[in-house]
């Protein structure tokens, strides 16, 4: 491919607009060419993923009047991953009359993405917030609401305005079956062809551009092509390459990654998320994690006791001898700092003796004083659905005792590198969501995933889409091309090659084993010489895999177990471009703790003079190391700091 | 505290499973037992067949297939029949979020796919309910599209309605309601769905429309009629009342009185 041979830095055009931040949206859209009506039915759009992000763009484009074809691997699309998410949406509406505004939104994210994500990205995101809130609003997403009828309001995860929409603590699941219902909608009029239980193994390539996609139908094990005019990545994030992480199980990085080979760099991929109120493990048979919305910060304090290894149950505890530790080192913010800042709290008095739980990997949530000030009838309307779930999960009442929590993978703010127009330097290649890499930086705020994955899909590649398709000369292409047949023959050699193996190892122990090195090496808090072996582990564990994985009967109908295997060896050879992103990031900065650059009292220290850069990795041949591509990060308006939330 | 959420090997328990395994939507299906001596009473129902896959793998077999994807009870995916009961023996509660504690040493537990005409199974314990996004494409949506929102607190739902229009919206998919229901029917999926948007202002201009396609969408897709069991109900990991239902009867009633030929649903598109 001849993106292997381009010089380094020759292709990272981020194609931001100039002039006053507030204005360079405006004069992109009027910028970008657009599509004559007519002419719209001609053009045809592949969207992998149907999540908030895949769903909104297909429902959107389909009211443009494209043809849009769907993908996605559960048995339908209203099971993406988005469902799961709990707590809320921001935007910047200010009807709490709080003193928020689209420039504070802005702000605080790239504040918050420790500045690391780029302004002109994020500016955009907060302007099209209200519009978000106003479109699923239409959609009929029952929103939390006050009794005058008006949308009700909270504040979350480290804001200091309540800028979140919420519905109770299913917010993501109702923003889902919203955009679900519109891409449902144009699968019965026809605009839109769904195409469920299929997985993405290959972007087909023609002339340089992304021309379409090899899937194997994951029932009848058949491989398929399709071919169109443009193909939008909207497949989630990487969480699982840490095995355990409140992503669901079918979450992977298996489409992004085979996009990369086929050209697309892939960006920061070492910047993860870890959030700090998950339910811990229990056992070596844990499948995964379960995220506590970090909402129960809002009226849970977290603490710990002061003595080391005190086995009282926590009621026992009284108030002078435990440590609300959040709100000791971080008086103004307390229980509400951004989430990495929490959990590396969290994690810090668990590795000095001071956790909690059998495992004493564990710290409390503790509701006792909300409960005493607002009674259980007002935290039951909150968080009922919550708590219930954390009560079924450990057998425990938090009505009675406190929670336990600790911190867990949760979220991957690194993905594909895409310009302004969400296109990634695979042109075609639309990525959009926690897929791409764009606007949350080193650090994510909460409730802003949504409003991400919904800002791309509704609002942002509708315009930019039609830039593409009116702006480029598009031959005519056919799934029976050469390059869709090769495409297909490279994808099932993969998979036939993995059923060829016959070895003594299962899959899941690969994985396992593979989550365990990345957690410990990897993860919260990384050094060099831990890297490193990170390094050598992987790649013996992928030569192993390759030698002794074992997976059962073929390929020929739904076999579950094939599945997660080519996923886990994409996540092997993944996880290798994910350590040397953290390795030659020698500085720490948001979720991402780089044990050789702290600050005197512990906290992270940034390096702007040598890290103000997007890392954006080019495949240069399996084998080969990839090559890395820096984008320059500028701000303009927001003047970087270290943070404090002191 | 952490006396209740530990425990230790005493408290492994010996559990007899009875399978239904399906090699595919043409072929015989049967119950296989399984025995397995090392459950812990802290894993997971779906967790405890992870543990059965795994040691059937590495002795060589085909390892059961059956639908999971969240494990926090969300997601509508995982669709278990346990001992007769869809999601198992307790309320309020997806199989993902079930646990062992719940069973005891020596207990056999009978595992077994959805039955619903109108969810063939696929493979062992996977039913296909394409059915329901069929019946959601009907008419289960606004039919707005993106840019043409005014704003959102222009709207003004009182907090009843649109509590009440949520604990509809709560419903996950899962066909849970089929699997409970002794006619097989959709009724209470269907209802939520015409019940959460009916309620809202929203939904207003498109009710009769919608309460009249997804009704015959559900009846062409081969769902048996209800006839008030309220199995569905019980079984519902949501709680989604069978209020909905009377709500939806009056809906499509009151639709079917203003019903005019022409009134299609290809029109909303």
């Amino acid at each position: 491919m001849s993106a292997a041979l381009s010089p380094p830095t020759a292709r990272l055009d981020a194609k931001c607009p100039g002039g006053p931040i507030e204005e360079r949206w405006d004069k992109h859209r009027f910028d970008l060419k657009l599509v004559n009506p007519a002419n719209k039915r001609k053009f045809h759009a592949l969207v992998v993923g149907t999540g908030l992000a895949g769903a909104s763009a297909a429902a959107s484009l389909a009211e443009l009047g494209y043809r849009v074809t769907v993908f996605c691997i559960q048995d339908s699309p209203r099971r993406a991953h988005s469902i799961a998410a709990q707590g809320g949406i921001n935007a910047a509406k200010n009807y709490p009359n709080d003193g928020d505004s689209i420039y504070r939104l802005f702000y605080d994210t790239v504040k918050g993405g420790d500045f690391r994500a780029r302004e002109s990205n994020v500016y955009r995101l907060a302007q099209v917030s209200n519009h978000i809130i106003d479109q699923c609003v239409a959609l009929g997403v029952p929103f939390a609401r006050e009794y005058g009828g008006v949308l009700a309001n909270r504040s979350f995860g480290g804001a200091q305005v309540s800028r979140t929409f919420y519905a109770r603590g299913q917010t993501g699941q109702q923003l889902l079956l919203g955009a679900y219902s519109a891409l449902m909608r144009h699968v019965g009029s026809g605009r839109v062809q769904l195409c469920a239980r299929r997985e993405m193994l290959d972007v087909v390539v023609v002339d340089g551009v992304a021309r379409g996609v090899v899937c194997r139908n994951l029932v009848s094990g058949a491989y398929e092509r399709y071919a169109g005019d443009a193909v939008l990545l909207c497949t989630g994030g990487y969480g699982n390459v840490f095995y355990l992480s409140t992503n669901a199980k079918a979450c992977n990085v298996t489409a992004a990654w085979r996009a990369h080979k086929r050209g697309a760099f892939f960006a920061n991929p070492c910047f993860t998320q870890i959030h700090p109120t998950c339910i811990p493990v229990s056992g070596a048979y844990q499948s995964k994690l379960t995220l506590m919305s970090e909402s129960l910060r809002n009226d849970g304090r977290v603490w710990v006791p002061k003595q080391k290894d005190d086995a009282r149950p926590p009621s026992a505890i009284p108030d002078e001898e435990r440590d609300y530790f959040l709100e000791r080192r971080y008086p103004s913010f307390g229980n509400l700092v951004p989430r990495d800042v929490a959990s590396r709290a969290a994690k810090e008095r668990c590795d000095a003796g001071y956790g909690v739980g059998r495992t004493k990997l564990a710290v409390y949530l503790d509701f006792r004083d909300a409960l005493r000030r607002d009674g259980s009838a007002a935290i039951r309307e909150k968080y009922g659905n919550l708590l219930q779930m954390y009560a079924k999960i450990t057998a425990e009442d938090p009505y009675q005792v406190p929670m336990r929590i600790y911190p867990a993978v949760h979220y991957t703010m690194g993905g594909l590198w895409v310009d302004y127009n969400l296109e990634s330097t695979l042109p075609g290649l639309f990525v959009l969501g926690e897929a791409n890499f764009s606007d949350h930086g080193a650090n994510r705020l909460g409730a802003s995933a949504l409003m991400q994955g919904l800002a791309d899909g509704f609002f942002i590649v509708p315009y930019t889409l039609g830039g593409h398709f009116a702006g480029r000369k598009l031959a005519p292409v056919s799934a029976d091309q050469k390059e869709f047949v090769a495409s297909e023959q490279a994808a099932r050699a993969r998979t036939e090659r993995i059923l060829a193996v016959g070895g003594a190892r299962t899959v899941d122990s690969f994985h396992r084993e593979l989550g365990r090195t990345m957690w410990d090496l990897c993860g919260m808090a990384r050094n060099a010489a831990g890297l490193a072996k990170a390094k050598t582990h992987v790649r013996a564990l992928r030569a192993e895999f390759w030698e002794n994985v074992r997976v059962p009967a073929d390929g020929a109908r739904l076999n579950q177990n094939l599945e997660h295997a080519g996923r886990v060896a994409d996540f092997l050879e993944f996880a290798e471009l994910m350590i040397d992103d953290a390795t030659q990031r020698t500085e720490s900065c948001g979720g991402h703790f780089r044990e050789e650059s702290q600050t005197d009292d512990g906290e992270a220290r940034r390096d702007d003079e040598h890290f103000s850069f997007a890392a954006a990795w080019e495949h240069r041949g399996d084998g080969q190391p990839a090559a890395l591509h820096k984008e320059p990060l500028t701000f303009e308006y927001v003047k970087p700091s270290q943070r404090s939330y002191q | 505290m952490s006396a209740a959420a530990g425990h230790d090997a005493a408290d492994s328990m010996r559990i007899t499973l009875k399978v239904w395994r399906q090699e595919g939507p043409d072929r015989r299906g049967r119950m296989e037992t399984y025995r397995l001596a090392d459950v812990s009473p802290d894993m997971s129902f779906l967790e405890m067949l992870d543990v059965l896959n795994e040691r059937l793998i590495a002795e060589g077999d085909d390892p059961v297939a059956f639908d999971h994807d969240c494990r926090e009870g969300i997601c509508g995916a995982c669709s278990l029949v346990i001992d007769g009961q869809a999601h198992g023996p307790e309320a309020l509660t997806t199989v993902c979020q079930l646990h062992m504690r719940r069973y005891s040493d020596g207990d056999t537990i009978h595992v077994e796919p959805w039955r619903a005409n109108a969810f063939p199974v696929v493979k062992d314990l996977v039913v296909d309910r394409s059915a329901f996004d069929r019946i959601m494409a009907a008419g289960g949506f606004v039919a707005t599209h993106a840019g043409a929102a005014q704003d959102a607190n222009a709207i003004l739902v009182p907090k009843p309605e649109a509590d009440r229009a949520m604990d509809a919206a709560a419903c996950i998919g899962c066909g849970a309601c089929v699997a409970a229901c002794p006619n097989a029917s959709a009724m209470l999926f269907v209802a939520a769905k015409v019940a959460h948007l009916a309620q809202l202002p929203q939904g207003a201009p498109e009710r009769e429309r919608r309460a009249l396609s997804m009704v015959h969408a559900m009846d062409a897709e081969g769902f048996g009629n209800c006839t008030n069991h309220f199995e569905c109900m019980a079984a519902c990991p949501k709680g989604i009342s069978v209020e909905n239902i009377a709500r939806m009867n009056r809906e499509f009633l009151r639709a079917a009185l203003f019903e005019r030929p022409t009134a299609t649903a290809a029109e909303g598109g």
